[in-house]
């Protein structure tokens, strides 16, 4: 009523405008926030919003928006420079509301992102656990890890393939030396190299990234070096086979087929080729004992492998075999970070149950 | 007339590769050789072309003071990498190595953590009682929340490895790989459906472009 009132006479609404350096940024952004009456928003049919730099001078329009927001973020602004905005609004080509020009806005950078405090207080506290975990394992070797299936089937797997008079084939999927399944899947590789050696068994490690085939050489060659048997280790059977995921899978089938291994390890990070690499180590017959984080892969090797080392486990694989105590200090930090969550996920959950939601916002990063 | 042959081409690549499901044989051998060595051929290329080129030779052009020096350093990382090959300098490839995991280390922490487990956490403050419009619906949605924060809680138990699972930790773990396997399971029914229809456009690739039957 007071629209068409206002319509009517001619006469244009105020609107509240209010414009700030967007906070917790690197700068170049300045928040314009404006607040309307409810019944006009229906009427709403485009906002220009105005931008000067000095009080005096004429201003010019920066953008036009095409429903009835209430906020807009201009990226376009210079730190340090003072700028005033203004808002129109416009009902079809008719003016129905127009603000006041903003005091001035300034943007500058924030140094400290300050909606990611939760982050920070989680690696302070992640932190002062794993120092201190290390420091005591560094005292105290004999720190409890319960056994992990898969892991402890390393040596049969090893040992039977040794029997067999077959070789090892060892899978480390698809990710990059910058992966962290890579690199935990090297730590496992280090342990059946290691094992190999004393075997007297040979490891074949087909690649799909040279630089993972490098890292790779050199954790096979620290095994057999550390198992007392350098003279055994083969560079020639770490080699590169192709970075194309379809060309990897295709090649790795044709190994298993033609030297089938005793053993096969799927450790690493695995796409849609996991299942094709796991049913064929299954159809000839080779102990299979896979790992990986990637959850939509992990359904197949638990289905197509003997042994699977899930998600985590991988990470723990280095301390549960190498028993070092930057490792184990690593893996007891952690799982005392995880009890602390789980205590923040169930006070989470009861707070949101009587409505209060201070933690929620305080978890609230983006 | 061109594509007629690399129709061609693609059916016998696609029933060589298929031929593999009856057993290994020549023709699958001829197709796995040529596919690794294209497409090993094809990384060659393309990470000259989209990388190296562009990134390092381009760059070395283009750009100027501190962020052309600054080339300098992936330069000599892909050097060091080359040094394998010079056995008394092939140590300095560990270095490249180390630099990479360093980094992929220490961008991880701060990543994953804010990426993921926070976020994660944060999804997780759910109430454990919601009021439906129905009866029937607020069951629902209570148990859908219930079910989301304690299945989360007892999954995060299955993999906490400083205990022995027996007692108390032992039931809530064997909980938490229930619900593991049924995701599991669920993601397994979905993966297969979409690979079904992988298999559909090959079939379907070569029922009609190949052999025009439909």
């Amino acid at each position: 009523m007071k629209l068409i009132l206002l319509l009517f006479l001619g006469q244009v609404a105020p609107v509240e405008v209010r414009a700030f350096d967007t906070p917790y940024d690197a700068g170049g952004s300045i928040t314009i926030i404006w607040e309307m009456d409810t019944a006009w928003v229906a009427k709403v049919s485009r906002i220009g919003i105005f931008r000067a730099s000095a009080p005096g001078l004429q201003d010019s329009l920066i953008e036009t928006l095409y429903k009835p927001d209430s906020v807009y973020v201009d990226n376009s602004a210079k730190d340090n420079v003072p700028y005033y905005y203004r808002i129109v609004v416009y009902s079809d080509d008719t003016l129905i509301a127009e603000g006041k020009t903003a005091s001035a806005a300034v943007s500058t950078q924030q140094w400290f992102n300050g909606k990611r405090l939760s982050v920070l207080i989680i690696l302070i506290i992640y932190t002062v656990f794993l120092l201190y975990f290390i420091m005591r394992a560094r005292t105290n070797k004999n720190l409890y890890i319960r056994k992990i299936a898969g892991l402890e089937a390393i040596d049969e797997a090893v040992g039977r393939s040794t029997e067999m008079g077959r070789p090892i084939v060892y899978i480390m999927g698809l990710g990059y030396i910058s992966d962290i399944p890579t690199v935990a899947s090297l730590a496992i590789l280090k342990r059946v190299a290691y094992k190999a050696a004393e075997y007297n068994a040979e490891v074949v490690v087909p690649c799909y990234d040279p630089i993972v085939m490098v890292a790779a050489q050199e954790t096979v060659k620290e095994g057999f070096v550390e198992a007392g048997r350098p003279d055994l280790y083969k560079e020639s059977d770490i080699y590169y086979l192709t970075s194309d995921q379809f060309g990897y899978a295709a090649g790795v089938d044709g190994i298993m087929m033609r030297q089938k291994p005793g053993a096969v390890f799927l450790q690493g990070y695995f796409y849609a080729e996991s299942l094709i690499l796991a049913e064929t180590g299954h159809s000839i017959g080779a102990i299979q004992i896979s790992g990986t984080t990637a959850v939509t892969q992990l359904p197949f090797f638990i289905a197509s492998t003997d042994y699977t080392l899930i998600g985590e486990e991988m990470y723990a694989a280095s301390a549960y075999l190498s028993r070092d105590a930057l490792s184990l200090g690593t893996i007891k930090g952690e799982d005392y970070i995880k009890m602390i969550l789980v205590v923040v996920i169930l006070i989470g959950a009861l707070m949101e149950s009587a409505g209060i939601r201070i933690l929620t916002d305080f978890f609230s990063i983006f | 007339m061109t594509t007629i042959i690399w129709t061609w081409v693609a059916a016998f690549f696609t029933l060589a590769i298929l031929s593999f499901l009856y057993k290994d044989n020549p023709l699958y051998k001829f197709a796995e050789h040529v596919y690794v060595g294209s497409s090993a051929a094809f990384t060659v290329l393309y990470v000259w072309v989209f990388d190296a080129y562009p990134k390092l030779v381009i760059g070395f052009k283009e750009k100027a003071g501190m962020q052309k020096y600054m080339l300098v350093i992936p330069l000599l990382l892909s050097l060091f990498i080359i040094l394998r090959f010079i056995r008394p300098l092939s140590w300095l490839s560990r270095w490249s190595i180390a630099f990479t995991v360093g980094m992929a280390a220490g961008l991880g922490i701060t990543g994953l953590t804010q990426g993921f487990l926070v976020p994660q956490v944060q999804a997780s403050f759910l109430p454990l009682f919601v009021r439906g419009e129905t009866v029937g619906q607020t069951v629902l949605l209570t148990m859908n929340n219930v079910i989301i924060v304690f299945g989360t809680i007892f999954t995060i138990l299955y993999f906490y490895f400083s205990r022995e699972h027996k007692g108390v930790l032992g039931v809530s773990s064997k909980v938490g790989v229930t619900i593991l396997m049924l995701t599991f399971g669920a993601s397994f029914g979905y993966t297969i459906m979409a690979r079904i229809s992988l298999l559909i456009g090959r079939i379907y690739f070569l029922l009609h472009n190949w052999l025009r039957l439909v």
